[in-house]
């Protein structure tokens, strides 16, 4: 199948992707969806387990409210409309990580439905708006590690039970890139809700996708496979173009796409369908009798949609009519909640936002990236204003800033008091700067006589020069402007 | 509504059950003598009506998000039919690829 | 409930001795442990502040989780399983002071009325040992009856405690549903089950749910309503109660005796100042059909966790398949494999809406039949329990003929209604019950009419 990846483009190119995605995201819950055992990860094996979440004859499920606060504000976040009553229900399928027989999920009422994500602009710059289907609620299974022991498989119920959100998107993206902007746009409101980590690695935030090929043109949905094993954002899209080039190849050599599932393995870069059994897939959904209805009331589902954060799309917006900068600065500054939050405190300490923005994605970014948080980062805002501040006013050149920030940012000293510990303040005495003047033309002669002679080209060496020998303190404009007297008389 | 032997073979399948083929006429026969009083029901006019939800129109009440758990009185390890170093153990699956499909699924 | 707890516990064991042990016993208790049970009634007797059933022995049956007596819901697949957790219900008895001395024989999982499908044999009626006690719950109805015990533990899901206590000539309940906790309650069909309480008499059984009803945030389905106090409800006039005669349950083709039987009831209860009325509940044909499409959907799932993976007997396993199969396949007696394949197949695709989604669309038309009755001003409605007394062992072959018997009960569990049975006679030296319904949550009315009913049949022997 790789070998179509690579002759896929050609053939690709008549065809076009449609690609709908199912995200699974752990809440941010401290017990579980229907028992009170910890969630916490990491635990030694099966230690966070009860009768309800073993699934021992006659234990019952009791639904974690809190879940449901982070369910709804997840939902609300993706401008769904919440419904007053929903409904759980069971989802019957063997597995030995799924103690019950059945997930407790929900089915024909869901939590949430009709929301919608926008992942980004058009060329003429309307938004690139992906549908959110539904986002209902639902417990995870537990872990089967197949490869510990010789020929068995070992069960971990530590995750059984731990509350999940799905969310369906609608069959809305149209390239591997647009699936990958989606997740980095969903990923980016989930972290901004704090509904939860939402982190692919520790299995925070799972990803199958539901791709089909059609010719361009077409407006009816071809035959969709699900890609299943999906374990980064890179691999999804790796993943979709994959299945999407084979699709096509199937689809031009007169074949037609078998409706089946599909499994992304990462290691050999390759999709290929998962063994299914016949008939496996009748989950004979119907209402958990054991819990009756949710219902929420209007008041407390409205409440909830007002105490939510500005979320990224507001943010955008606002930072570009506020501070009037650049989209791409924008998009890097509101990437994550802290970064746009340090950010907005520089400003608000009476730093120049443009100027700002330069210093926090060139410099602060810089520093910071390797996993620490700009939240803790040593140079507070405060400071930051302060040295941006020096550099406006002439009170340290950049190149000096730059080694104050460096400093600060190990010691977490005020800049200026780094700018006079290091002799680092701009040096406006007129003696001291005529005195670096004639240093630098008597250490080179030639050079100050071509320059008397009236080689203005001269300048820029000889200013370099000077503020060399000042070690930077010297003020460049102040130089130009005796540099450019000594040419005029001659002297 | 009547059921065949191959309907009781792929239930039984869904239900993990082992019907001997010996068994499957009588059982035909005894599922279908039962749902055929069960056809009793689609004469009844339901339009309009909703489904009974559980019982009654109770709201479903909710726990605080805070432990401890209901604790067991002896551990997993001593009712567990196989475990080690705290797993439970299984028979490992033909193809264990094949979870994705036969549902290690949410 | 006086002497001493020991003592108590001592002639119930010696009780027990005398009429379950042996191939000639009744063979209606499972699992005891004496020593145990002693050191329990001691220590109830060591309190100063002794509870409200303090030093009564009491059974309860083998799907009602206990730590330290096998529950295995009369099931192979459960063998040996000690439940690791307490049933809420057994909580409050023992708290309340009472002794568990015995867990009781039952049709596997609840899947019965004759108690001939128990995998650890059948249980006989103590009144003719020739016949069944009924079932599901037919060791515990057996253990009152036999007079090992005044209390016991059943449950319900469509007769299971109503129809053996007619059959045993012992009082049942089926409280509303909600009433009692379901948790530590093996499920069977979970949106129909309720634990229900035997009773020697009309005043045991009030003491014994009045213990155990209540709200308990383990079970999301049980109700927060105020209890009243059971056993103060005995009342000799019914003035101003309206008794409902509803003629569904008196078709031409019930037993003359049994009608005969109910007649004389009412006379009794009329004579006590009751308005009798005639009422229709104009579904109730339609209960057994909606009974066993919801019950075997719902068991279908919730014997699924029966897997072999966590406990129970694990069967020979070469593969994960063959493990889950062989566990269960030896696992489950016929009457259960006949159940999850019919619940499998109406919730299987192409067959939910014309089965399982029907059938719950009817049982709101039979739910509705109950509100409008208890709205027209009606307070009970007065039922026979069954169609017939015990019958022989092995009479009913044909699945369908067994269900029949649940036909005047399952309604009470489709409607969540509270409803008892109340001994009101025999035929030929069989007992007969008589069968009181009430609205939701209203037991205390429902008792009301069980010891009127109770004195008047006493009072006639
Ligand atoms: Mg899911
Ligand atoms: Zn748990």
């Amino acid at each position: 199948m790789s070998d179509v990846s690579k002759q896929a483009p050609s053939v690709s190119d008549a065809y076009e992707m449609v690609v709908g995605l199912e995200v699974h995201v752990q809440l941010l819950t401290r017990t579980k969806a229907f028992c009170s055992c910890s969630t916490a990860y990491g635990a030694p094996p099966n230690a966070n387990t009860c009768p309800v979440c073993l699934a021992l004859p006659g234990a019952l499920p009791v639904l974690n409210e809190e879940a449901v606060r982070l369910a709804v504000r997840a939902a609300h976040a993706l401008h769904c409309t919440v419904n007053e009553t929903s409904i759980f229900a069971r989802k019957n399928y063997f597995y030995p990580d799924l103690p019950k027989g059945y997930q407790i999920s929900q089915f024909d009422k869901p939590l949430a439905e009709h929301g919608k994500l926008d992942i980004g602009v058009n060329a003429d710059g309307t938004p690139i708006t992906i549908g959110i289907t539904r986002v209902h609620m639902e417990e995870d299974a537990g872990k089967s590690v197949h490869d510990r022991y010789p020929g068995v498989t070992a069960i971990d119920l530590n995750r059984s039970g731990v509350p999940l959100i799905e969310i369906v998107s609608e069959p809305d993206m149209r390239s591997a890139r647009e699936a990958g902007a989606y997740l980095r746009a969903l990923k980016q409101v989930i972290e901004y809700t704090a509904v939860s980590d939402a982190n692919m690695e520790e299995g925070s935030l799972r990803v199958d996708a539901n791709v089909s090929a059609r010719l361009r043109g077409e407006t009816t949905l071809g035959t969709k496979t699900e890609v299943k094993n999906l374990n980064s954002f890179s691999g999804v899209e790796r993943a979709l173009e994959i299945e999407f080039a084979r699709q096509c190849e199937v689809l031009a050599s007169g074949g037609v796409v078998t409706q089946q599932t599909m499994l992304w393995d990462a290691n050999r870069g390759e999709v290929r369908p998962a063994r299914s059994k016949e008939g496996s897939h009748d989950y004979r959904y119907f209402p958990e009798p054991d819990l009756p209805p949710l219902r929420l009331a209007r008041a407390w589902i409205d409440a909830a949609e007002l105490a939510l954060p500005e979320l990224p799309a507001a943010k955008v917006a606002r930072f570009i009519a506020d501070y009037k900068l650049p989209p791409t600065d924008v998009e890097v500054l509101v990437a994550s909640q802290p970064t746009a939050a340090y950010f907005e405190s520089v400003v608000k300490a009476g730093a120049e936002p443009k100027a700002a923005a330069n210093w926090v994605i060139r410099d602060v970014l810089q520093e910071v990236k390797g996993g620490a948080s700009i939240s803790a980062f040593p140079v507070e805002p405060s400071s930051l204003a302060q040295l941006i501040g020096m550099v406006t006013d002439n009170t340290v050149s950049s190149a000096a800033a730059k080694s104050i920030f460096v400093i600060a940012a190990k010691t977490r000293e005020l800049p200026s008091d780094i700018a006079k510990r290091e002799g680092l303040l701009q040096e406006r005495n007129e003696d001291a700067l005529v005195g670096w003047v004639d240093q630098v033309l008597a250490e080179n002669p030639d050079v100050a006589t071509r320059f008397r002679g009236g080689d203005r080209k001269l300048l820029g060496v000889l200013v370099g020069l000077v503020m060399k020998a000042s070690k930077g303190r010297a003020d460049p404009r102040a130089i130009n402007q005796l540099l450019s007297a000594r040419a005029a008389d001659g002297k | 509504m009547a059921i065949g032997a191959d309907d009781v073979r792929h239930v039984a399948a869904l239900a993990r059950l082992a019907v001997p083929e010996s068994q499957l006429p009588a059982l035909v026969s005894q599922l279908n003598g039962i749902l055929s009083h069960m056809d009793a029901l689609a004469k009844v006019k339901t339009v309009g009506v909703m489904p009974a939800a559980g019982v009654g129109d109770a709201a479903m009440p909710l726990r605080a998000d805070i432990g401890p758990p209901i604790p067991l009185a002896r551990p997993l390890e001593s009712f567990a039919p196989q475990s080690r170093d705290g797993f439970l153990l299984v028979p490992r699956l033909a193809t264990h690829e094949s979870a994705g499909d036969d549902e290690s699924d949410e | 409930m006086n002497g001493s707890a020991e003592s108590a516990v001592r002639d119930a064991f010696a009780r027990m001795a005398e009429v379950d042990a042996g191939p000639a016993g009744l063979n209606c208790i499972l699992w005891t442990d004496e020593a145990r049970a002693l050191q329990d009634a001691a220590a109830v007797d060591a309190l100063a502040a002794k509870g409200a059933l303090a030093g009564v022995p009491f059974v309860a049956k083998d799907n009602i989780a206990t730590t330290h007596l096998q529950t295995t819901c009369g099931s192979r697949i459960l063998e040996g399983y000690v439940s690791p957790y307490e049933a809420t219900v057994i909580t409050r008895l023992r708290d309340a002071g009472a002794v568990l001395v015995g867990k009781s024989n039952m049709d596997e999982f609840a899947m019965g009325s004759s108690n001939e499908h128990s995998a650890w044999g059948p249980v006989l009626n103590p009144v003719d040992r020739t016949r069944v006690p009924g079932g599901s719950s037919g060791g515990s109805a057996a253990a009152v009856a036999a007079g090992i015990v005044r209390i016991a533990l059943g449950s319900e899901t469509g007769g299971s405690v109503r129809q053996p206590a007619s059959y045993c000539g012992i009082v049942g309940v089926k409280p509303t549903y909600g009433r009692v906790s379901r948790y530590g309650l093996v499920a069977f069909a979970s949106s129909l089950d309720q634990v229900g309480v035997f009773g020697a008499t009309v005043a045991d059984a009030a003491a014994g749910l009045e213990v155990i009803a209540g709200r308990d945030t383990r079970d999301a389905t049980s109700a927060d309503c105020p209890i009243d106090r059971y056993t103060a409800a005995a009342t000799a006039d019914l003035a101003d109660v309206v008794i409902g005669r509803p003629r569904e349950y008196f078709p031409k083709s019930l037993d003359p005796r049994i009608a005969k039987r109910c007649d004389d009831a009412l006379e009794s209860l009329r004579a006590r100042g009751a308005e009798i009325r005639e009422v229709s509940l104009p579904h109730t044909d339609l209960a057994i059909p909606v009974y066993y499409i919801i019950a075997p959907a719902e068991a279908s799932s919730n014997l699924a966790r029966f897997d072999g993976v966590r406990y129970g007997p694990r069967g020979a396993s070469d593969g994960l398949r063959e493990m889950y199969e062989s566990t269960r396949t030896r696992g489950f007696g016929a009457e259960v494999t006949r159940r999850i394949l019919l619940g499998t197949y109406v919730l299987s695709a192409g067959y939910y809406d014309a089965y399982y989604k029907k059938a719950q669309e009817v049982r709101t038309l039979i739910a509705q039949d109950f509100r409008e009755v208890f709205e027209s001003g009606v307070h009970l409605l007065f039922t026979p329990t069954t169609p017939s007394p015990a019958f022989a062992f092995g009479a009913k072959s044909d699945p369908y003929e067994m269900y029949l018997n649940d036909i005047f009960t399952a309604t009470a569990n489709l409607a969540g209604v509270p409803a008892i049975s109340v001994p009101i006679g025999d035929i030929d030296g069989l007992p007969v019950g008589g069968q009181l319904i009430a609205r939701h949550f209203d037991e205390q009315m429902m008792f009301r009419g069980a010891f009127a009913l109770e004195a008047a049949h006493v009072g006639a022997e």
